[in-house]
């Protein structure tokens, strides 16, 4: 565990959380997400968890986005808040 | 200030991010309209609570929790077998290289109870967006008001008749 680098993941982990539930383009909301999850899946590798890092890394960051894109393709872009 | 920086936040600083994840993932999960922010919001609050596990695991100064030196072992106790007179030296060998010290590995048990729980959680995701989407074939929108005052409106609509 290094510290430095634990903490510049963390404060941008929150940053990327706060970002992607304040843009209202919902397609923007998933890409966001998408930089989310691989920023958590960079802090478990850090970690030592490099099990959970590659399960995030295929399963978190890859089929969710492509779950929530798939999603705003098949519903409406926008979003009121 | 200064000594509760060191000595409460410096040390606990991912239980503190932990919390702070929690708590956006809960005020989006309860206070955003529309339907798609609000499963973002949740998957938040899964990954919150999976980093507050995983940190429970680490240790100051650990690896990852894979022993090294397998295939030196298996030669030392092959060298002690062939070489008879000095067969008591390799199995000497041997045994000190089988100590392990828990102390430089991160704990893999919270690790792996943490795996099932991301898959369980893309699972969910994907239900949920399914519902989603047929929410939008049966209402036309996303935003949750909008779904409320639609059903109110059939409501008092069918009491009327």
């Amino acid at each position: 565990m290094i510290p430095i680098f634990d903490y510049i993941l963390l404060i941008f982990l929150i940053v990327a959380a706060v970002i992607s539930l304040k843009v209202k383009d919902l397609l923007s909301a998933s890409m966001v997400f998408g930089i989310y999850s691989f920023l958590i899946c960079l802090l478990w590798a850090e970690m030592g968890a490099v099990d959970v890092a590659f399960t995030e890394a295929a399963v978190g960051a890859g089929v969710s986005a492509v779950f929530l894109i798939a999603t705003v393709y098949n519903t409406k872009r926008r979003s009121s808040d | 200030m200064r000594e509760f920086l060191e000595q409460s936040i410096q040390p606990y600083f991912n239980y503190w991010v932990y919390v702070i994840l929690m708590m956006i993932g809960l005020w989006a999960t309860i206070a955003k309209n529309n339907l798609i922010k609000k499963l973002i919001g949740m998957s938040i609050f899964q990954t919150a609570i999976i980093l507050f596990y995983v940190s429970v695991g680490v240790k100051k100064d650990s690896k990852i929790p894979i022993i090294p030196h397998q295939v030196e072992e298996h030669h030392a106790a092959e060298d002690g077998n062939h070489a008879g007179g000095h067969g008591e030296h390799g199995a000497k060998r041997v045994t000190e290289k089988h100590v392990i010290e828990p102390d430089k590995f991160a704990n893999p048990l919270p690790h792996v109870l943490m795996l099932t729980a991301i898959v369980v959680g893309v699972s969910t995701l994907g239900v949920a967006l399914a519902v989603v989407q047929m929410l939008f074939k049966e209402f036309g929108t996303l935003e949750e008001d909008e779904i409320l005052a639609q059903i109110k409106t059939a409501d008092s609509a069918s009491l009327d008749v």
